[in-house]
């Protein structure tokens, strides 16, 4: 009985397919985000705004670099690693690119289990996304470190070339590196409060996929640096 | 429309005929309601697929640095890089963050404002090369 009851106001979604239901969503006052989670909805929005501040950031380094009379500091050689007495170039960024893309695979686990109401995988897999997370930002801290007290960089110069090298970069990866340490107390609170059956009795898990979603974006954000900042 | 109207008239018709949903225990309606509304289509998917993008991801993020550690230079550099990007930024979103499953409207909804980012990104091209020429012009090459 109760499922018949479910499969009548299933089929009660509007039947327009493609730009028509965008256009039948947008002109139905306060139902663009129908049949999505309001925290979902909320954190999506959170994110575009984010995206711009980010955008922000890396399109203001892209100004400063452009303008500059000064050469730019190679970030190929400013970010290589000596390992066993051979010079590896931006090998400690590309370790920090695939930790962090690890993390996200396995919060893309996490979520699927949520739903599945595996609340022990989800658990562990959420650990495991915090733990990869962690990792990053001490790569991050001991990139940093190794950048002051080794190469001398400042945010007002360095011996390298333009001074702008440094305020771009401890702004862009310091705001990042705030991000994932903030994702990682996220992930842990969440993830404690799904080991404890919190959402048992609701049996709803969007709060792992919508943390989920706040995580990948950070991913996201990364690919962006790793791109525009070290690679260009 | 009229078409829909008796549709809906049919409907509104068959469900009065039948009789309300009753529950056996107070359990039964806790577990019936916990099922019902977060189950939407397409977040079962199977772990294989996650596993799969994963490795995509590796994989580009690999050539994007081999495009350093060989030191490929020039416009082929720029493209690299941005494509690899691209493709990276697209698998997170689409599938990571599920947007691929979403309703065309909250798609258009975030994806649609960054695009404006880009008027931002020709302004200052446009503003960065003129403080270029003007620092050359005046203060002649940097320090």
């Amino acid at each position: 009985m109760t499922s018949t009851i479910l499969t009548e106001t299933e089929s009660n979604a509007p039947a327009a397919r493609g730009l028509r239901s965008l256009a039948a969503d947008w002109s139905s006052d306060q139902e663009v985000f129908k049949q999505v989670h309001w925290g979902k909805a909320m954190m999506w929005i959170f994110l575009v705004s984010d995206t711009f501040v980010f955008s922000c950031f890396l399109i203001s380094y892209m100004t400063v670099r452009a303008s500059t009379t000064a050469p730019w500091p190679n970030p190929s050689e400013v970010f290589a690693l000596t390992i066993g007495g051979r010079s590896i170039p931006l090998i400690l960024i590309a370790i920090m690119t695939f930790i962090l893309i690890s993390s996200s695979g396995t919060m893309a686990m996490a979520v699927n289990f949520a739903y599945r109401r595996d609340r022990l995988k989800t658990t562990l897999l959420m650990l495991a996304t915090a733990a990869f997370g962690a990792t990053f930002v001490s790569m991050q801290a001991f990139e940093w470190t190794k950048l002051i007290v080794e190469e001398g960089v400042r945010p007002w110069g360095n011996p390298m070339g333009a001074a702008q090298f440094g305020s771009s970069f401890f702004m862009i990866t310091g705001f990042h590196g705030l991000h994932v340490s903030a994702g990682v107390i996220y992930l842990l609170v969440i993830a404690s409060k799904v080991a404890r059956g919190h959402y048992e009795r609701s049996g709803n898990y969007e709060v792992v996929e919508i943390a989920g979603l706040y995580w990948h974006f950070v991913d996201l954000v990364w690919v962006f640096i790793f791109a525009l900042f070290y690679l260009w | 429309m009229t078409a829909e109207n008796d549709k809906v008239a049919e409907r509104v018709a068959r469900q009065a005929t039948q009789h309300a949903p009753k529950p056996a225990s107070s359990h039964e309606a806790a577990t019936a309601k916990a099922a019902k509304p977060h189950h939407v289509a397409g977040k079962q998917h199977p772990i294989g697929m996650y596993l799969k993008v994963w490795g995509y991801l590796f994989v580009l993020s690999a050539m994007s640095y081999l495009v350093d550690y060989f030191h490929v230079e020039g416009a082929l550099r720029w493209v690299l890089i941005i494509t690899f990007m691209l493709l990276k930024a697209g698998l997170i979103v689409s599938i990571f963050m599920h947007m691929a499953w979403e309703r065309l409207s909250l798609m258009y909804a975030i994806l649609v404002p960054p695009l404006f980012l880009g008027t931002l990104v020709l302004f200052m091209a446009i503003e960065s090369n003129y403080t270029f020429w003007t620092r050359i012009i005046f203060f002649g090459k940097g320090p």
